[in-house]
């Protein structure tokens, strides 16, 4: 029963959010500060991720494709599509859903329990909005380059490693890059980053915001919001591959 | 003037506030006082919106706070200050950020009247030279000090105080008290003060309510307080030996 209970108030959260926000001006300000928060600050990682991803992807790919049948230039083919429809979008949004959900979910939830959110609601200010729209603007907004550029590095990432190794020479494996690109796979990349950026800003929030008593439940909302994310970034993985893809 | 009426409130089945009625008068310092879990903080919370009341009413200058929906409620909600217990300033922000905060939200003025503005509220809680600091920089006096400044911001016509003193030493307990009483004279407020501060209550209390176990026990100023004749009320004001001594000695 209390999956139904946390559902009903999820929906409830999310009503809320879009209920006569205020100033909008404020709220530019605000998506600007969050992209910098959610996106720029997170390159870093991303693209370490992404070159170590790439560079795995291709050498198992390599080490798999054996058959004399398959032609070399198939490990770079192989290594684009995985990366553009699967690991770039679903690998690097867990890891922002770990960065920036936990992330969301403290500072939410710091606000709750030392009644920062009490003060924003007495002033007769729609807190939800306040505090999750620019977050979640944000997020849709920045995650999308985010992914992209996670694309190029792990592609790169994958060229260096198997130019390096010399398991994939450099004209095979752009060869591969060149060979059957659906452009539609990047588009379905973007629709599925765009929706998994909405689950992670709002689920984060929404533990935050019910936090209830000190620090230990502040770490405890963190953790559950990075669960919670996680869980539903592959559940929603799946729905979406099945609903655009087959 | 802000009317409370028959008010009850219970959590998981078991009742935290009973029946509470009373008024609490413009442009008075009014306190609400009682042990810990006597329901005090719940009382507050029940005036100011933050919990629903299982039955009763508030009335804000005649206006029925309790029965309004989350947008009416707005309107009343810009004629309310708080400050809260731990004074809940908005960590990212400056001094001067936090104050001209709720003019952002929701006034028309623009920057230069803003500034202004919070620069006055600054200056009328003696506070100068900290506007560019954040609240992890400032002492507990001076976040209580701007708390009170975000508070009057917006030129409030009810100002709610939720144990203003905790934290405090003795001495900046007492300017804080001061304060507060100067500016409900000064901008005839009605002012609510949640406090178990014994100095506070016999410093500032124009009308005081004691709520025990949940439920209104005793009223009247804090002259009436020596004399109340009121057992509970007496073993929570007098519950230490200097307070004993204290007013021994009022008494002879």
């Amino acid at each position: 029963m209390k999956i139904f209970y946390e559902l009903g108030r999820y929906w409830i959260f999310l009503a809320g959010m879009f209920t006569r926000p205020e100033n909008f001006s404020i709220y530019r300000k605000q998506v600007m500060l969050e992209m910098d928060a959610i996106g720029i600050n997170s390159v870093g990682i991303v693209s370490l991720v992404s070159i170590f991803m790439g560079a795995v992807i291709t050498l198992q790919t390599a080490y798999n494709l054996i058959n004399p049948l398959v032609p070399l230039w198939a490990v770079g083919l192989v290594v684009r599509d995985s990366i553009i429809i699967e690991f770039s979008p679903t690998i690097i949004m867990l890891v922002l859903a770990g960065k920036v959900g936990s992330s969301i979910a403290s500072e939410i939830g710091t606000m709750r329990v030392t009644e920062q959110i009490d003060a924003l609601e007495i002033m007769g200010i729609n807190s939800t909005s306040y505090l999750v729209i620019p977050k979640m603007l944000a997020a849709i907004f920045i995650t999308p380059f985010i992914v992209l550029i996670s694309m190029f590095v792990g592609i790169a990432g994958g060229w260096v490693v198997g130019e390096l190794t010399g398991v994939v020479p450099s004209l095979d494996y752009i060869t591969g890059l060149q060979s059957e690109f659906l452009p539609f796979n990047v588009f379905f990349a973007m629709v599925k980053t765009v929706v998994f950026a909405f689950i992670i800003t709002t689920v984060s929030s929404y533990h935050g915001y019910y936090t209830s008593g000190g620090a230990l439940e502040v770490g405890k909302s963190s953790t559950r919001a990075v669960v919670f994310s996680s869980i539903l970034i592959l559940i929603f993985d799946y729905i979406l591959t099945q609903l655009i893809l087959i | 003037m802000i009317q409370v009426q028959n008010i009850s409130k219970g959590f998981y089945g078991k009742l935290v506030l009973k029946n509470v009625t009373n008024t609490f008068e413009e442009g008075k310092v009014n306190l609400i006082i009682g042990g810990s879990g006597s329901g005090k903080t719940v009382l507050m919370k029940c005036m100011v919106g933050l919990y629903e009341v299982d039955e009763g009413a508030i009335e804000y200058d005649g206006r029925d706070f309790s029965a309004m929906t989350k947008l009416e409620r707005k309107s009343i909600r810009r004629e309310i200050g708080m400050l809260f217990q731990g004074s809940a300033l908005f960590d990212s922000m400056t001094v001067e950020e936090n104050v001209m905060f709720p003019l952002t939200m929701l006034s028309k003025m623009d920057e230069e009247e803003k500034r202004d503005r919070a620069n006055f509220c600054l200056q009328r809680v003696n506070l100068d030279n900290a506007n560019n600091l954040f609240p992890a920089e400032i002492s507990g006096g001076m976040k209580k000090r701007v708390a009170i400044a975000r508070a009057i911001a917006m030129k409030p016509k009810y100002l709610f105080c939720d144990e203003p003193n905790s934290g405090l030493d003795p001495k900046t307990s007492i300017v804080i008290d001061e304060l507060i009483k100067e500016i409900t004279y000064e901008f005839q407020m009605t002012t609510v003060i949640n406090t178990h501060d014994m100095n506070s209550v016999l410093m500032m209390g124009d009308n005081i309510i004691f709520i025990y176990k949940g439920e209104k026990f005793w009223s009247g100023s804090s002259k009436d307080i020596l004399n109340s004749g009121n057992e509970q009320l007496e073993n929570f004001v007098f519950a230490s030996k200097v307070m004993q001594d204290l007013r021994r000695h009022l008494k002879n």
